[in-house]
């Protein structure tokens, strides 16, 4: 062969080498920029210019006494260097003889989580580094569990440092046993742990003389052959639309890249959120138009009817349609300062469409060292949690699990523009009915301004006999004239009702409050102001009632009358029979009444009229808005 | 050389056609940084191909440090002729009239007048809420660490420290008014990646990259090339014509010829499979001081 066509030759094999884009993690100062440094510097793919500066920067920076520090390699940023920290993600390119590699080395620091993240989003393996002297550690179980969130299956366990504890068997083994445990429930496909000394070389490209107890394969050996094949082509058509293509009246391109399966030319296809479909009449390229085109590959397709379509729609094949809904759940890696507020709107960004959205329910946040799932209200910077995620217009996608790229979301702060959280949907929660989505959702807000008012609920809370129900009836006859929306419930209407299987008992009671409180959330969700007259005599089950509220809506009315009183009047008898043991856990008798610690109203009964009464709450709504 | 469907470049390209087409859709007035080397004539092929049969919907700048080789001007002007392109060129005419120049302001203060400087200048006086940028993470450690969206404040500083996170291919392009976005299609391509799709798309280059007898002088270890009289040759200089080529292009009076006699694109790909010393060596810009690129990019310079 000549020359040139030895060159061509070498060319067309560097061409048809396979790509793996993999990511390395792991706690701070486990070595990952070390690590990187190392396979660049062994595989001796550094320019003599970057090596003489290495050398420079190694006597200024380095942390190795005076030896080459390789995590002055990647680590780029001025204030990496003089910290001796990686900050954020770098990215790194290098090729052996069988394949390419395009490496992002990790943050370790919890406070840069979100850039690992970033890194792993484009990963398909992880190597996961830990220090044979400190073991596995909440980073490492963090990182770990990030990256099989984002859906790496492949995972390479590397144990470093292991120069440090004398190329010991049992700790590396110890090591690999606790990390197996932990990693179980994260569905990893492959898990693979290495002995390696990032510093010295050991184990990194080939096998070392100081583990003769390791069997397996050199770091870069086994990231030279793992298969890590993620057969985007197998799965269902899938196109977002990024820009319609109109350079004439005679052409109207939809341009977008196919992320999942492939499309050949007189394919059915369907715009999934409106429903329409069509065929595909030509996949034009600059390079000519093509019969067929598949995951990974940048077209623009023409079709064959004239179809309503734009940027942010999802095309897919008629017979593998994704889901459209505007209701669905999904895990959450919260990344920004500000905590994450259920109800708040941020935008949501999946495919090429964009839409308001607010995290309706979160249903637990996830405890990175123990996988536990913990009550929470809110995500704190790097925690991860399940939601249930509220958009107000359907999306089209498909679950993280089946396709990364129509699963995966982000969230943005709609005042800063900062990306706030990485989502990856998990499955819709209902099918969007109709095709024609009203663009406002009919919610409790909307109910209650229709009818002039916020919703609220007054909680009337006092002993038996100590004026609730009559002041209550007051305020509802005054809010009825004033022309307001209102509902009462009353201890007597729903015993004999809804809580007539319940007795006296503790038990009982709890129950009976927790029924109330439900009902109470419904009439506030149907934008009533609604009266409560309980006794409802323990603080615990107040509170309950009032967390099933937003805040502002629950107001706590402390109907505040000595138990003398209240035995004088005794409306209905009740005290006589009580103190003759004819009535059981009756309270103030025999059982205990618990005063608010905080209400927002007490109305003093003795002295006062219960006309005034009902006006005093009244002139409390108007102050707090709640009626004009 | 064709490309099968499946290869390593045919990915890069689509990668960089779907930055491209998020930024068309996405920002108000996009611009396309055109610095008429081998990897800006890489980008705007793939602009070509991203947008067919449209022609890209935003122009090219080129920003003019009036210091650029002579060959590099015919070029560019040929280049946006032949495609239809919309240039704009943008002149520093404050630095001019003070007479800042490479050789008698040093290399830094030319760099930041004529080149950031006047890339703000630019970018605020038309306008543009995104722009193109042909950097490479390969190129150099700060750009490594760089996001392929990168965010720029008002007045269009980078803050390495608090960069957005940028996951699978979401790309957050909300910005307030004032900021801008400098997007960088290349990231993930390397050197060796850019020189075998020059090759096998057949794209032209500037043919200073290509060996020739050109007049040089060496002057603190590096080949500068004399390419008009505005070069001032000092005690004991005289320009000689020596074989040589360019590896990368910037202002002649800054920018190293190595010693070559590679006048084909196989020579180059091979020379450059055999390189000891990474591109940017060259550069002098690159080496005035410690993290000196990571200064210039947080003042704004691509």
């Amino acid at each position: 062969m000549t020359a040139p066509e030895q060159l061509r030759a070498y060319l067309a094999e560097q061409e048809n080498k396979s790509l793996l884009r993999f990511l390395t993690c792991g706690s701070v100062d486990d070595g990952k920029s070390t690590l990187i440094g190392r396979l660049l510097y062994d595989s001796k793919l550094l320019f003599e210019d970057h090596l003489a500066a290495l050398e420079k920067d190694s006597k200024k920076h380095g942390t190795t006494g005076g030896d080459i520090d390789f995590a002055l390699l990647v680590d780029g940023l001025e204030a990496e260097r003089e910290q001796g920290i990686t900050i954020d993600v770098a990215y790194r390119f290098f090729a052996t003889d069988k394949r390419k590699f395009i490496v992002a080395d990790t943050p370790g620091h919890e406070q840069y989580t979100r850039n690992m993240a970033t890194g792993a989003s484009n990963s398909d393996l992880a190597i996961v580094l830990i220090d044979a002297r400190k073991g596995v550690l909440t980073q490492t179980r963090r990182h770990s569990y990030i990256a099989s969130l984002l859906g790496i299956r492949h995972v390479v366990l590397a144990v470093n440092k292991i120069d440090l504890v004398d190329f010991s068997e049992t700790v590396f083994n110890d090591i690999v046993a606790e990390y197996r445990e932990f990693a179980a429930p994260l569905g990893f496909t492959t898990l693979t742990p290495i002995p390696i000394s990032a510093r010295f070389g050991d184990n990194v490209i080939a096998p070392s003389a100081s583990t003769p107890w390791y069997k397996g394969p050199a770091l870069l050996t086994h990231l030279e052959t793992v298969d890590v094949d993620t057969a985007r082509a197998h799965k269902p058509f899938r196109m977002p639309v990024q820009w319609v293509n109109r350079p004439n009246l005679d052409f109207r391109g939809f341009a977008g890249t196919i992320v999942g399966g492939r499309v050949r030319a007189g394919d059915p296809i369907v715009v999934a959120k409106s429903g329409r479909t069509s065929t595909v009449k030509r996949i034009v390229t600059f390079d000519g138009d093509l019969q067929e085109a598949s995951a990974g590959d940048a077209v623009t397709i023409t079709l064959a009817d004239e179809v309503d379509i734009s940027r942010g729609d999802l095309l897919a094949h008629t017979a593998e349609r994704p889901e459209v809904t505007d209701q669905f759940t999904a895990h959450l890696l919260w990344m920004a300062e500000e905590e994450m507020l259920p109800g708040r709107q941020y935008l949501l960004k999946v495919g090429t469409a964009t839409v308001p959205a607010t995290v309706s329910t979160l249903k637990h946040r996830v405890d990175v060292n123990t996988l536990d799932h913990l009550a929470a209200k809110t995500l704190h910077l790097n925690e991860v949690g399940y939601a249930n995620i509220s958009s107000s217009q359907p999306i089209a996608f498909d679950p993280y699990a089946e396709n990364r790229e129509t699963g995966g979301f982000i969230l943005i702060d709609r005042f800063t523009n900062a990306t706030v959280a990485a989502g990856m949907i998990d499955f819709g929660l209902r099918r969007a009915t109709n095709v024609h989505w009203q663009a406002l959702d009919v919610n409790k807000q909307v109910r209650a301004e229709a009818k002039g008012q916020k919703a609220a609920v007054l909680w009337f809370t006092g002993l038996s006999g100590s004026g609730k129900s009559t002041v209550a009836n007051l305020v509802e006859q005054r809010l009825f004239a004033m022309g307001r929306h209102t509902y009462l419930l009353d201890g007597d209407n729903v015993r004999h009702g809804l809580n007539r299987d319940l007795g006296f008992t503790d038990a009982d009671r709890v129950e009976n409050i927790r029924r109330v409180g439900e009902a109470s959330k419904l009439f506030v969700d149907a934008g009533l102001i609604v009266l409560v007259s309980f006794i409802s005599p323990f603080r615990s089950e107040r509170r309950m009632a009032r967390e099933l509220l937003e805040p502002g809506e629950f107001l706590e009315v402390f109907v505040d009358t000595p138990i003398e009183e209240c035995m004088a009047r005794d409306p209905k008898g009740l005290y006589i029979k009580a103190k003759a043991g004819q009535i059981k856990n009756f309270t103030g008798i025999d059982s205990p009444y618990e005063p608010p610690e905080a209400a927002e109203i007490t109305l003093k009964t003795v002295g006062t009229k219960p006309e005034d009464l009902a006006d005093q709450i009244v002139e409390t709504l108007k102050a707090r808005g709640i009626i004009p | 050389m064709t490309l099968s469907a499946t290869s390593h470049l045919r990915r890069l390209e689509a990668e960089s056609i779907h930055i491209m087409r998020e930024v068309a859709a996405e920002f108000r007035n996009p611009v396309m940084l055109y610095s008429i080397g081998k990897d800006s004539s890489v980008m705007l092929h793939l602009a070509m191909k991203a947008f067919y049969p449209s022609l890209p919907p935003f122009p090219l700048l080129h920003v003019d440090t009036t210091w650029k080789f002579r060959e590099m001007i015919r070029f560019r002007d040929e280049t946006v002729k032949k495609l239809g392109l919309n240039l704009l060129v943008h002149i520093n005419e404050d630095g001019v009239r003070r007479g800042i120049n490479p050789f008698d302001s040093g290399s830094s203060l030319h760099t930041q007048v004529m080149k950031t400087e006047s890339l703000k200048q630019a970018l605020d006086k038309y306008g543009f809420d995104a722009a193109f940028g042909g950097a490479r993470r390969d190129e150099e450690k700060s750009r490594a660490k760089e996001r392929i969206f990168s965010f720029r404040n008002a007045s269009h500083a980078w803050d390495p420290k608090n960069q957005r996170p940028e996951l699978w291919n979401l790309y957050n392009t909300r910005i307030a008014k004032g900021e801008s976005i400098r997007v960088f299609p290349l990231s993930n391509w390397t050197e060796l990646d850019i020189w075998q799709y020059i090759m096998a798309e057949d794209i032209p280059i500037v043919p200073l990259y290509y060996a020739k007898e050109r007049p040089v002088v060496e002057r603190d270890g590096t080949l500068i090339m004399v390419d008009d009289e505005r070069m001032k040759l000092r005690d004991g200089e005289e320009a000689q014509m020596r074989l040589v080529r360019f590896r990368t292009l910037g202002c002649y009076p800054l920018t190293g010829a190595i010693d070559s006699g590679a006048d084909t694109l196989e020579a180059i790909v091979s020379e450059m499979l055999t390189a000891r010393t990474s591109e940017r060596q060259g550069r002098l810009i690159d080496s005035d001081e410690k993290a000196s690129m990571e200064k210039k990019k947080k003042e704004g310079y691509f």
